[in-house]
């Protein structure tokens, strides 16, 4: 009960605060805030995760009902991973904010809105009863919506930010749907009903009811077709707002997938291979047209839909295993999954907080325009790289060994599957495969253009690294990926108990590694330590010989040619460009230019955009259609007076006479009965 | 540890073996077989340039790929003895680690800002990435076919029972050799001896390197070439005892070495843009075995 007065006090205390303070004790409060929350949270957490479960049942009103407070081992990693994301993102965003330090009012109300969104996402983990859920979720999306628009002077932020705000409600509308149908047949806005009502009610109804969830949770998660708002609302939010909402927020739609597996009782074996190739889509789709993305905010954005993708791999593959009594693949899809959520959430917010400093430093985040801040930035491109190989899914780092794990799941149940479940495995094993090929083309792209080479666009002011303090917590979440990729099984133990709770559904044991003789993540870690000694003692010794011999500094190599020019390096789009080819018919790519005549051409100008297909389909044509027919209504909104008036007097006419007329129709048919 | 031993001493060979019957095969009496390794040799007792544009980036590029290569030939078994790394799942770890030796050696390319670099860095980002699916669908089958999901347990499982398992083996070491010259960028796809910049693949990345990193890289490139070899290797070998499998070992490596250096000598590189479709094809192969493993298995009924 304290722990929950203290969790509603602390934001109510900061809240009122802060905007009667100057900007350094803005600052300190909001800090404060998050980081009492945060201690208070991870202390019921980790309880949580060691097994005991925090139950608490707060007297609700009467239109809410009891309200039931839980932190079962599902909540609780959430929970972790929310909390880490927000301590070091916070840190981060305190000296990213600073540059906006003249608009103190912006700042308060900034700040303000980092407490809530951090204490929406938080209770939505805890809370278990509809209603309530339902008002911290809006406080999330709300809260979201406004943190996006900080710069809300630019058009394309504004645009984004409405984008994002009708998409979130979207999603709200199918979870009300759904309460709303639950509770209007159980009486009740606890989740347990929904367990109840799902149990004591036919599979095809409970799957459409988890078809409802489903979708109001994807959309926040941002599966394929859903996934739109995000590339424009990423780019959109301050660099820590963008890093949150990638790390955590679309998170949420992952907890809520997960939490209503929990509740609703399903053919796993349906809803895991529905849930598989939505994923497979995503992820796939994701990774494609992030290669495409000039910006490099909007190109993470849509890696945030493929890893989305992989999560969504895992929870396909737990619930199949579940469908089919397969012990191995139900563990190792779910402990893949909850690893991956975290993994996401450390080397996305890693890389887009370096993205952010990128932007600081440079003023744009057009890659093309990007280049050579290696040797300007070194700190900023070190962290960039090892979120960018973590990302790959690369050794010795964390993104491997959750992807490992789903590979190790697809694997070992190869033996006794069937023939469906086989070629459903085969082609899941290929997705993953093929999304990790896609994702080192597109890393390396990034990378390499905007780090590497010489800089492709003349900067007037100086570009520098940003202060140590602002690089301290990017650190902090480096040396976490780097821990979970060199201690995989401390992580592995620590899921043992969510994982329980799925496998739990059909009484199936954990099994992790162990039962086929070997562990093989424990020697996962070996083989990591393993290369990173061996890189390190091969540096020793290239540094030893290299000690004694001579070693130049020349030009680059240039082919004898003699005046080279910063524009003749490989650009983004020249780096893909037999990839867009090849794949041309999958992606829709706007040309604007002339075309090169003449044998001494004159100047010439091309641009491309690539467009999203989907969204093209999903989005802009439905849109237009409505637009189109309703605009055949137009003639009644004409601007004047009269017409207005008259509208109203046909209203008030039509609410009168309807029922009378319908009274006399209904005489009338019957004396047409009667004869 | 046998299977470190002997890779290393097959590298050391293969590469001289393919310059010597391209050589042999053009009328010319050619370099002796230890050429290559007299070549590293030198590099590595040679000074560097480095490039002004280049970054601390291009300066451990070639190591870290050099060691992912070591460290990924330390999963390949042989035979019936493991190798130095060996765990259930070992060769996701293996193509990964090996994924992790390209993306440093794409953007060691990149970091030097030239052009031709940059071309070469794309082409080979874009063809690993399509070569990838097949030695996952590869090995898959294999684990299917024999129930283990490490490289010493699957190989040495693997009984070639029926015609279709010698037919599958057969078909598995096509694809291992294609997938081995793709990731050392030999001769359909890309040409090691040509001189134009412009249709180079690998050879373009590395223009800029020189000296002990140059070294490194060409040591990587021969002993892929092995680490591949004895992939090859090892689905034939079974379980038969180390007095004929080690001399069957160098038997099989140096024909490879000659296979390779015939294919180069009598057949010309493909169009660039025809190299993205015959990769596929490689991933088309593997679903083929996949099938037949499924046939095999039993599991078509």
């Amino acid at each position: 009960m304290n722990l929950v007065l203290g969790f509603i006090l602390i934001p109510v205390i900061a809240i009122c605060l802060i905007p009667f303070l100057k900007l350094k004790g803005k600052a300190i409060v909001v800090y404060a805030a998050v980081s009492l929350i945060a201690g208070l949270t991870s202390y019921v957490a980790i309880k949580s995760l060691i097994g005991q479960v925090f139950d608490l049942t707060l007297q609700g009103s009467l239109v809410s009902g009891d309200i039931r407070l839980q932190v079962d081992a599902l909540s609780a990693w959430f929970m972790l991973i929310i909390n880490f994301v927000f301590i070091t993102g916070g840190f981060y965003g305190l000296f990213y904010m600073s540059a906006y330090s003249n608009q103190p009012k912006n700042l308060s109300l900034h700040g303000i809105l980092f407490v809530l969104l951090y204490t929406a996402l938080i209770s939505l983990c805890v809370i278990q009863n509809s209603i309530v859920f339902l008002i911290a979720w809006e406080i999330m999306a709300l809260s979201a919506f406004l943190s996006i628009i900080f710069e809300h002077e630019k058009i394309a932020t504004i645009k984004a930010g409405i984008n994002y705000l009708i998409q979130s409600h979207v999603s709200i509308l199918f979870l009300m749907i759904g309460f709303i149908w639950v509770a209007s047949k159980t009486g009740s806005y606890d989740f347990n009903a929904i367990h109840s009502y799902s149990t004591a009610s036919s599979p095809a109804i409970s799957l459409m009811l988890y078809l409802f969830f489903f979708i109001g949770f994807a959309i926040k998660a941002g599966f394929v077709p859903f996934h739109t708002w995000l590339p424009y609302a990423h780019p959109a939010a301050p660099a820590h707002i963008s890093g949150i909402m990638s790390g955590v927020m679309i998170k949420i739609g992952i907890f809520g997938i997960l939490r209503m597996l929990l509740l609703i009782n399903l053919d796993y074996t349906i809803i895991g291979s529905f849930i598989l190739i939505i994923s497979i889509v995503s992820g796939l789709y994701g990774v494609m047209l992030a290669i495409l993305q000039h910006n490099l905010k909007k190109l993470l954005a849509y890696h945030s839909i493929e890893n989305i993708g992989i999560i969504g791999i895992g929870i396909g593959l737990g619930c199949i295993g579940l469908g089919t009594n397969n012990p191995v693949l139900s563990s190792l899809g779910f402990a893949g999954a909850l690893l991956h959520t975290l993994n996401h959430s450390l080397f996305k917010s890693l890389l887009f907080f370096t993205a952010g400093n990128v932007y600081q430093s440079t003023h744009t985040l057009d890659i093309e325009k990007l280049g050579g801040l290696a040797k300007k930035m070194p700190q900023t491109t070190i962290l960039f790289l090892i979120a960018a190989l973590a990302i790959c899914g690369l050794p010795p780092f964390n993104g491997f060994i959750s992807e490992f794990i789903l590979y190790s799941g697809l694997f070992t149940s190869m033996h006794n599957a069937t023939i469906t479940s086989l070629i459903g495995i085969i082609f899941t094993i290929t997705g993953l495969v093929l999304i990790g090929g896609l994702a080192i083309m597109c890393f390396t792209k990034a990378f390499g253009v905007v780090f590497l080479g010489n800089p492709r666009h003349e900067v007037h002011h100086k570009v520098e690294e940003r202060p140590f303090a602002q690089l301290l917590p990017l650190y902090f979440i480096a040396a976490f990926i780097g821990f979970i990729g060199l201690f995989p099984n401390v992580f592995l133990d620590l899921l043992i108990r969510p994982v329980q709770l799925f496998t739990g559904l059909h009484h199936l044991p954990f099994v992790s590694f162990q039962g086929n003789g070997i562990d093989a993540l424990a020697a996962v870690s070996k083989a990591s330590w393993f290369l990173l000694a061996f890189v390190l003692l091969l540096l020793g010794i290239r540094k030893l010989v290299l000690h004694r011999k001579i070693v130049s500094i020349s030009p680059t190599w240039n082919c004898g040619y003699t005046v080279p020019t910063a524009k003749i390096q490989y650009t983004a789009s020249s780096f893909v460009k037999t990839y867009s080819k090849l794949l041309g018919m999958i992606f829709l790519i706007f040309k604007n230019g002339e075309k090169v005549v003449g044998v001494f051409p004159a100047a010439v100008h091309l641009e491309t955009h690539p467009y999203d297909k989907i969204e093209k389909w999903f989005i802009d044509s439905p849109i237009t259609n409505i637009k189109s027919f309703l605009g055949r209504f137009r003639f009644f909104q004409n601007g004047q007076l009269q017409f207005y008036i008259l509208y109203g007097i046909i209203f008030i006419v039509a609410i009168i006479s309807i029922p009378i007329i319908y009274d006399q129709v209904n005489l009338f048919i019957e004396f047409l009965k009667q004869l | 540890m046998l299977s470190l031993l002997l890779i290393i001493l097959a590298a050391t060979f293969f590469t001289g073996i393919i310059i010597r019957t391209k050589s042999i095969a053009s009328g010319r009496k050619g370099p002796g077989i230890f050429q290559p390794i007299k070549d590293v040799i030198r590099l590595f007792k040679k000074g560097a340039v480095y490039s002004e544009t280049t970054s601390f980036v291009f300066q451990i590029a070639p190591t870290i790929y050099f060691a992912s290569v070591f460290v990924a030939m330390l999963v390949v078994p042989f035979g019936q003895s493991k190798g130095i790394i060996s765990f259930n799942g070992d060769f996701i770890f293996f193509a990964y680690v090996l994924g992790l030796g390209k993306f440093f050696s794409i953007i060691g390319a990149m970091d030097t800002g030239s052009s031709f670099e940059g071309m070469g860095a794309s082409r080979e980002a874009l063809y690993s990435m399509f070569a990838e699916p097949a030695f996952f669908i590869l090995m898959g089958s294999l684990a299917l076919l024999t129930g283990f999901t490490s490289f010493q347990e699957i190989f040495s499982a693997l009984h070639l029972g029926s015609s279709i398992s010698y037919a599958l083996a057969v078909m598995a070491a096509i694809v291992f050799l294609l997938i081995a010259m793709i990731e050392n960028s030999r001769m359909p796809l890309d040409d090691p001896k040509t001189h134009l910049e412009l249709t180079m693949v690998h050879e373009v990345m590395i223009l800029d390197n020189s000296g002990f990193d140059l070294g490194l890289i060409l040591t990587a490139g021969y002993l892929k070439f092995a680490i591949y070899g004895a992939i090859i290797f090892n689905l034939f070998s079974g379980t038969i005892a180390f007095g004929y499998a080690i001399p069957m070992f160098f038997a099989m490596q140096l024909f490879l070495a000659l296979a390779i250096g015939m294919i180069e000598s009598f057949m010309a590189r493909f169009r660039m843009n025809h190299n993205a479709q015959f990769i596929v094809v490689l991933s088309s192969v593997s679903l083929l075995i996949f099938f037949g493993a499924l046939l095999v298995s039993g599991k078509f009924i």
